[in-house]
């Protein structure tokens, strides 16, 4: 393999904040902005789209010159949703309340776009082992904005990390009077434009130009 | 009947695709910055779901769920295990067929639609439908009602936001808000004004 550590360094961590996935790309929201009200499920999704987006590369990338391109899509998706069954079964199997919990969220990750696109976008043209840090780095930069959220959604709208009580709460004779809207699913929109907005101060060369 | 109905409104505004589960998002986004392309996605959207929905229905109760296969003689196979790669390749092929049909019978439409019906395939709000359809167990008139029903409350959605951005584009946004930062918190304002929905019981 020819690619020099800086090269592989590079496309480990670019995606986390310069080229971010959800931020930049706008790839990826679909699936998962519902499972960001309980860090927990937050964590065991961005470790399963993690893993299925590192692994689908790598399996794509490997056989990239063997594949016709004009069925190519079908290809990805097979792999893809295999992958996908995989993480569904063992989530069953060893976490099945998490796995009630996530219902619907944990087959979406076969459409989520992170997954395809980078498939598309670069496992078919790189050798397996650069595939696999892509993915894997696709996936932390998707979990990077996944945590923040979740984070914010648990501890403001319930007080709570992990299930774990950290403020003391109004109604049980502590001082934290929770923010129940955060529990809603549209308070997720307003986070993530929030997200976006503080990653853009610091990084002007991401603004979007004016119309 | 009335059931139908209240499973329609239901899937329409209370529990809507886009606004509440979040599904469909990247297209929601990618495709919303004029009311004509957002209302054409829309109506592929519509047309999609619902034939998938009641098509993966029939496959899944006679083919996939747990005891299905009795009448070919196999009472305790179960093969719900299989069904996520059922359904993407089912989506896959009614997409494709779609595509063909309305270019050989319907070319005034076909040409409306035009780019969207591929990237349809990998819109999270189709296959989010079909899964639900699975786990909320609906029997064939619910999931025709059902699939209708959540693409109707999408192609709303994203035809309401596209009608928002297109207001936007006067307003004075921050730098760091400019593009995609305020269209997130806009969705989020729509949502909101959809969760007055929630109090409605059917």
């Amino acid at each position: 393999m020819a690619s020099s550590a800086k090269e592989m360094k590079e496309v480990l961590f670019g995606p986390i904040f310069a080229n971010n996935p959800i931020a930049l790309q706008i790839l990826g929201i679909c699936s998962a902005l519902a499972v960001t009200s309980k860090m927990e499920n937050t964590v065991v999704m961005c470790i399963a789209l993690t893993l299925v987006t590192a692994f689908s590369n790598l399996f794509i990338s490997m056989i990239r010159n063997h594949i016709p391109s004009s069925v190519r899509i079908i290809v990805q998706m097979t792999i893809i949703a295999s992958l996908v069954i995989v993480v569904d079964q063992v989530l069953r199997a060893y976490a099945y309340s998490v796995a009630k919990e996530l219902s619907v969220f944990v087959g979406l990750i076969i459409t989520n776009c992170i997954v395809m696109g980078r498939a598309e976008a670069f496992a078919m043209k790189s050798t397996p082992g650069l595939s696999f840090l892509d993915g894997i780095g696709n996936g932390l930069g998707y979990s990077v904005v996944l945590l923040f959220v979740g984070f914010i959604r648990e501890l403001f709208g319930s007080g709570s990390l992990f299930g774990t009580q950290i403020f003391a709460l109004a109604s049980e004779g502590g001082w934290y009077q929770p923010v129940g809207f955060l529990l809603f699913p549209p308070s997720a929109f307003f986070v993530i434009g929030a997200f976006i907005w503080i990653l853009r101060t610091f990084r002007p060369e991401q603004v979007e130009p004016k119309d | 009947m009335e059931a139908y109905v209240s499973l329609f409104i239901k899937s329409v505004f209370i529990e809507n695709l886009a606004l509440m589960f979040f599904l469909g998002m990247c297209t929601f986004l990618a495709v919303s910055k004029k009311v004509s392309t957002a209302f054409g996605l829309g109506v592929a959207v519509i047309v999609v779901l619902g034939i998938s929905v009641p098509v993966n229905n029939i496959i899944y109760h006679n083919i996939l769920a747990p005891g299905a296969l009795g009448w070919a003689g196999f009472p305790d196979a179960d093969l719900s295990f299989l069904r996520f790669l059922a359904f993407i390749g089912v989506i896959a092929a009614i997409v494709q067929i779609l595509e063909m049909a309305l270019d050989k019978y319907v070319p005034a439409l076909y040409n409306a639609l035009g780019i969207f019906l591929p990237l349809i395939t990998v819109n999270c709000a189709i296959f989010g439908g079909v899964s639900f359809m699975v786990e909320r167990d609906y029997n064939f008139g619910e999931s025709v009602v059902y699939g209708i029903g959540s693409g109707v409350g999408w192609a709303l959605a994203i035809v309401a936001l596209a009608a928002v951005r297109e207001k936007l584009k006067y307003a004075d946004v921050p730098d760091g808000l400019r593009g995609l930062g305020i269209t997130f918190i806009s969705v989020g304002l729509i949502g909101l004004g959809f969760m007055s929905f929630s109090g409605v019981s059917l």
